[in-house]
């Protein structure tokens, strides 16, 4: 049997391997005189910007009520069920509000398809990534957890609005 | 019958049928709003708009009737394009608020406008804007942006209820519904409204914003709200009852139902008095027991009597499976006291639907043999006999009799046994040595014969503490096949109770009652063989609509 040449078979130069390791060792110097971009978490906190997706928040309106009128959508949309709505009705002109409103962050996967299908644009993807809890009824987060100051999320919405 | 051809297909019609009848007939739905099978044509909705040829103009298929040769064109591009431009028009000043709206999900107009309609809006100018939020009568709650004025509602109360309460006022676009002065909508059958208008214009104010119909399963049952026993859907999220829609049946109610029926038939399934689990009486009042307790502690104090001593009474409440056992447990014990309690409503009934006999299961509970065996004791005769202590121990299915009357109530006080199965906490209970808890008509299967002879079949839409939702073939909604313990709303409150088949089962197995029945099917068989009238007659054959038994043998 022929033996063939194969195309990984090394040449001499790479056999010694020497070359190679004086390549490698240059980059490595090089990269010792650039400036470093390993961020020291959690000494130093990671800032995303506009398009990151974060835990789901409840945009809340100046007047501290809630935008959502609990239509049900974002329930409906998610893949994971993660979202629990109780509607309920409001003297207000959007007859409709979520008397309850939670979003078990087991089951939220964070793909923001909720945000996507709401009409009402009042659920969005936050900034926030640190998410910890020590039980199952501490990852439902209600209301309280949800409503976030339309102020702090406009970045966000900016983002949405210039990318539909 | 002559023949006409719809979209190059021919297709049969009686004399007189309009073009959509014929066509609904071979299962091709001409869309429409205001049409309705069981109401007047009125022909002002326009979608149902279709090309018939040698016609000069289009025509609408509500009101024009088939006739011999005719050739009706649904989808050509004329009829097409008339339909989007109906479409058009009728989006023109309704709002885009099914985000906030109750008949999202169940909405002809948000249907057709994904079905028929062109996809966007040429209209910029502001939408006309009327009162919202008006209650049209105690059960009924209008949106007056929300109406396409289809008429319908209108045309219900005309035709079907009787009482002429709606009408349209102004004209144009300003067009909207309301009373006629000095009156409310609050006929017998006011909620029907609510199913048949097409947009969500007119809501039931007892489930506004309950839940969106796809978060509900929904379970083919009958109402128990009088004999009639209109064919119902339940509605269910989350192991609770949120409301009742009446069922198509042209045999039994049509495609209607009362509001009585609707709304009071089922909120003592979610009360906070339910019966949860046996309980015992212990000195004053009632404490919790388990099965085997009350099981050992009914039937060994049953025994301490002899039959002339114990009297049963059965209800017209429940099913044929739990009369057939408690009359088999009679028979057993040989005991001929045996009957139930009417409930007759003078003056309740009418011609529509609503019958005086306010229980759903009289003929049922006859023809299981609740009535008093030969030299037996009736219903009133019992109760005297308790009074003079003749009957010393007494056995209650599902009856309230402490509240029936006051006379009653101290002949309870005189029993050495009263044995009570409910579903809630009642008068009755109150007295009661054992508190049986069972299941109410929407937690089991069972049989109701109505007052014409129709047996027609109840499910189970909530689940007991012996049930589960999967393996017990409840119809289920996407929370209930995907939720577990650990979410809210899969971790739901079941009651512990059983249906009244059971117990009596489980209670005769320890008086020495032979019998073997898994299912409530099983009971049913067993009382179809002993019933010449139901010979042969299974669940699936009764299936969703039921069946009507000749009268004779009830």
């Amino acid at each position: 049997m022929a033996v063939k040449k194969r195309m990984k078979d090394f040449t001499l130069m790479e056999k010694i391997y020497l070359p190679s390791i004086v390549a490698g060792l240059s980059i490595t110097l090089q990269n010792m005189f650039k400036p470093k971009y390993t961020m020291e978490y959690p000494e130093v906190k990671f800032m995303p910007s506009g398009h990151y997706r974060g835990r789901p928040v409840l945009v809340q309106e100046e007047d501290g009520g809630e935008r959502c009128v609990a239509c049900g959508l974002c329930s409906r949309v998610c893949p994971a069920l993660a979202i629990d709505i109780q509607a309920a009705e409001t003297e207000r002109e959007k007859e409709r509000y979520p008397e309850r409103f939670e979003i078990n962050m087991l089951r939220c996967i964070f793909c923001g398809l909720c945000e996507e299908v709401c009409p009402e644009e009042a659920i969005v993807m936050s900034k926030e990534y640190e998410i910890a809890f020590t039980n199952r009824q501490d990852a439902i987060y209600g209301k309280d957890k949800l409503l976030t100051p339309i102020a702090d999320l406009q970045e966000r919405i900016e983002f949405l609005r210039n990318n539909k | 019958m002559g023949k006409f051809i719809l979209d190059g297909q021919e297709i049969g019609f009686k004399p007189g049928q309009t073009i959509i009848e014929a066509a609904k007939e071979v299962g091709v739905d001409i869309p429409h709003f205001c049409w309705h099978p069981s109401l007047s044509v009125s022909g002002n909705c326009r979608v149902c708009l279709v090309e018939v040829e040698k016609m000069p103009k289009l025509a609408i298929a509500c009101a024009t009737q088939a006739s011999e040769g005719m050739v009706v064109h649904t989808e050509s591009t004329k009829a097409l394009s008339a339909r989007q431009a109906v479409m058009e028009f009728l989006l023109i000043n309704h709002p885009l608020d099914c985000p906030i709206c109750d008949e999202a999900g169940e909405c002809k107009l948000q249907d057709y406008t994904f079905s028929h309609s062109v996809g966007e809006s040429r209209f910029t100018e502001e939408k006309q804007h009327k009162e919202k939020r008006v209650p049209l009568g105690p059960h009924v709650m209008f949106d007056g942006d929300r109406c396409i004025s289809c008429s319908r509602c209108i045309r219900f109360c005309d035709e079907i209820a009787g009482e002429s309460e709606l009408t349209f006022v102004n004209r144009g676009d300003r067009v909207t519904i309301q009373t006629f002065p000095g009156k409310e909508l609050k006929n017998p059958y006011s909620l029907c409204v609510t199913d048949i208008c097409p947009v969500g214009a007119l809501t039931n104010r007892d489930f506004r914003f309950k839940a969106r119909v796809w978060d509900m399963s929904n379970t083919s049952s009958v109402c128990p709200g009088c004999s009639r026993g209109c064919n119902v859907d339940v509605w269910v999220r989350s192991n609770e009852i949120l409301r009742l829609t009446p069922r198509e049946n042209e045999e039994v109610n049509n495609v209607w139902m009362c509001d009585e029926g609707r709304l009071n038939t089922w909120k003592h399934v979610n009360a906070g008095d339910r019966v949860d689990g046996p309980q015992i009486r212990r000195g004053e009042g009632l404490s919790k027991a388990t099965w085997d307790e009350i099981y050992s502690k009914a039937s060994a104090e049953l025994h301490g009597f002899t039959a002339n001593e114990i009297a049963f009474i059965g209800s017209a409440r429940s099913t044929v499976e739990d009369n057939h056992l408690l009359a088999k447990l009679a028979n057993h014990l040989h005991c001929k006291n045996i009957d139930f309690p009417r409930h007759i409503v003078p003056g309740s009934g009418d011609k529509i639907l609503r019958k005086e006999d306010k229980t759903p299961n009289s003929a049922g509970a006859l023809a299981a043999g609740i009535s008093p065996v030969k030299d037996g004791l009736a219903f009133e005769e019992i109760m005297t006999a308790v009074k003079s202590h003749k009957i010393k121990a007494l056995v209650v299915v599902e009856e309230d009799i402490a509240a029936m009357d006051e006379k009653y109530a101290t002949a309870l006080k005189q029993l050495q046994l009263l044995v009570v199965l409910a579903s809630n906490f009642n008068a009755t209970t109150e007295l009661a040595h054992i508190v049986i808890p069972a299941a109410t008509w929407t937690e089991k299967n069972g049989v109701f014969i109505n007052f014409e002879g129709r047996a027609q079949r109840i499910r189970p839409a909530v689940a007991t503490e012996q049930m589960d939702r999967s393996l017990d073939g409840f119809s289920m909604s996407r929370l209930d096949k995907f939720g577990t313990k650990f979410d809210r709303w899969g971790n739901y409150k079941k009651y512990d109770a059983r249906p009244v088949w059971r117990i009596f089962l489980d209670l005769g197995h320890l008086l020495g009652l032979k019998a073997k029945f898994e299912f409530a099917e099983d009971v049913w068989e067993d009382f179809t063989k002993h019933s010449p009238g139901f010979h042969g007659i299974t669940y699936d054959e009764l299936g969703e609509m039921g069946l009507t038994v000749k009268k004779n043998y009830i």
